[in-house]
């Protein structure tokens, strides 16, 4: 039920937008996201947007990630002993 | 440049790769933690969580139990018996989501009542019933308002609207209910053993990682908010694990895309201005204080249980149902004498195994 996706904001006209996501445009209202720009991608929830994707903070889960990924591959996946998973 | 983060992201998320890397780190840090059960509270984190198979893919030592995490499955009989009265009484059309229609009540489900000629509209957003009350201006329009802190500030904003429109012929069962107080409730079971909490993504967007700060520092548990990807989940996982292995406790966000520590503040300010707490009972955990939502007084010309008195059926429970046990994280769904036989996703005995985000139906439909 709390179910939310992520869509592309397309327009604004006051509290409403419209947003697209694989070619499938929806409105939606911006009253809880009353800054939201064109362009941003917004987390859609029962007509709602209720957030906006942070490009800053997904950066640096792709970064916690990358860190993972190389430490698991340098590690040589299984039992290694090393404590590289600080988080 | 920063498009390209978020794409790589998204895709890195569901690949294999990461997932068999983020696997492999939470094998080392299980060596050092021993034997952990981590419990998400999350209806669609339990659908994730089983849809990849998770479970399977951990270490033996790491258990993930299901708490009461789907808003349809901790919602007592009582409120589903008050809609279908309400769906029954003349000149009333009740709106809801489509989790509810099929949950059984004490002998009824919306839908069953729906067959029978009750007027049941199932709507996407609170906003289409409050359009669906501008077109049939002959009937009153009641919205069933179930689900947690997600949902609950969509239905304040139709309820604000209505107001501030006086459309005449809308109003709201409210049923609404807070994940932290549910939380504490549990904490407080003798019976639990949980080392630490997988805590809801899209609750946490509206009400803010920092609201499990008083959780953590009263019960020392581990929490990370977690998104919905199957790398998502992983990696909350891993981190639980190393506050584990390192002794900590303390509030982290995996899902940090979307999660901030104050959450949404406008979807925080309607929740304000339209509810206020309530004691609420949900199936499983009793009633526990202030883990419910209800109109505040401006808004009591809006509330459907003043406007249209009903008397609903007696509160009766499905015989046999352990959906209670369920739902604290007591019992497995496979080890209920009725599942898979007497209680089916086509023939549901219990909410848990109707709702599509059911502890029961994810079991059934994934395996155990
Ligand atoms: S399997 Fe069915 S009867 Fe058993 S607890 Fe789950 S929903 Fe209830």
């Amino acid at each position: 039920m709390c179910l939310a996706i992520p869509m592309r904001l397309l327009e604004v006209q006051g509290e409403l937008g419209k947003v697209e996501l694989g070619g499938v445009l929806r409105e939606v209202s911006l009253v809880m996201l009353p800054e939201a720009r064109v362009g941003d991608h917004v987390l859609v929830h029962a007509g709602f947007a209720i957030e906006a994707l942070s490009e800053a903070q997904a950066a640096e889960t792709l970064a916690l990630l990358g860190e993972v990924m190389a430490a698991g591959e340098a590690g040589g996946g299984d039992g290694g002993g090393g404590d590289g998973g600080h988080g | 440049m920063a498009e390209d983060a978020r794409d790589a992201l998204q895709a890195l998320l569901r690949s294999g790769q990461a997932a068999r890397a983020v696997l492999a780190d939470i094998r080392r840090l299980a060596e050092r933690t021993g034997p952990v059960r981590l419990m998400e509270v999350c209806g669609t984190h339990t659908m994730a969580i089983r849809r990849a198979g998770i479970p399977s893919l951990l270490p033996p030592g790491v258990e993930l139990l299901s708490g009461p995490g789907c808003p349809v499955c901790v919602t007592p009989n009582e409120v589903v018996d008050r809609a279908v009265a309400l769906a029954r009484s003349p000149g009333v059309c009740l709106a809801t989501f489509g989790d509810m229609l099929r949950v059984p009540g004490s002998s009824t489900s919306l839908a069953e009542a729906r067959a029978a000629g009750a007027e049941v509209e199932v709507v996407y957003s609170p906003l289409d019933a409050l359009r669906l009350a501008a077109e049939r201006t002959d009937r009153a329009v009641v919205f069933a308002g179930v689900g947690f802190e997600t949902t609950a500030p969509t239905v304040a904003a139709a309820l604000k609207t209505a107001r501030a429109r006086r459309v005449p012929n809308f109003a709201v069962l409210a049923a609404h209910k807070l994940v932290p107080p549910a939380l504490e409730a549990l904490l407080a079971r003798p019976d639990l053993r949980v080392d630490g909490f997988l805590m809801p993504g899209h609750v946490s967007v509206v009400i803010g990682s920092d609201a499990y700060r008083p959780l953590v520092a009263r019960h020392a548990l581990p929490c990370v908010v977690a998104g919905f990807e199957p790398v998502d989940v992983l990696l909350a996982v891993r981190m639980l694990l190393a506050q584990r292995a390192e002794g900590r406790a303390a509030v982290e966000v995996e899902y940090r895309a979307v999660v901030r520590p104050g959450g949404n503040p406008h979807a925080r300010a309607l929740l304000d201005e339209v509810f206020r707490p309530v004691d609420s009972a949900w199936r499983g955990l009793g009633v526990i204080p202030g883990s419910g939502l209800e109109l505040a007084d401006d808004y009591r010309g809006l509330d459907a249980v003043a406007r249209f008195p009903v008397e609903p059926e007696p509160t009766r429970e499905h015989p046999g149902c352990r959906c209670g046990e369920v739902l604290v994280g007591a019992l497995r769904p496979p080890d209920c004498a009725l599942f898979g036989r007497a209680c089916t996703p086509a023939r549901p005995v219990g909410p848990c195994m109707v709702s599509s985000e059911g502890t029961c139906a994810a079991y059934h439909r994934f395996g155990g």
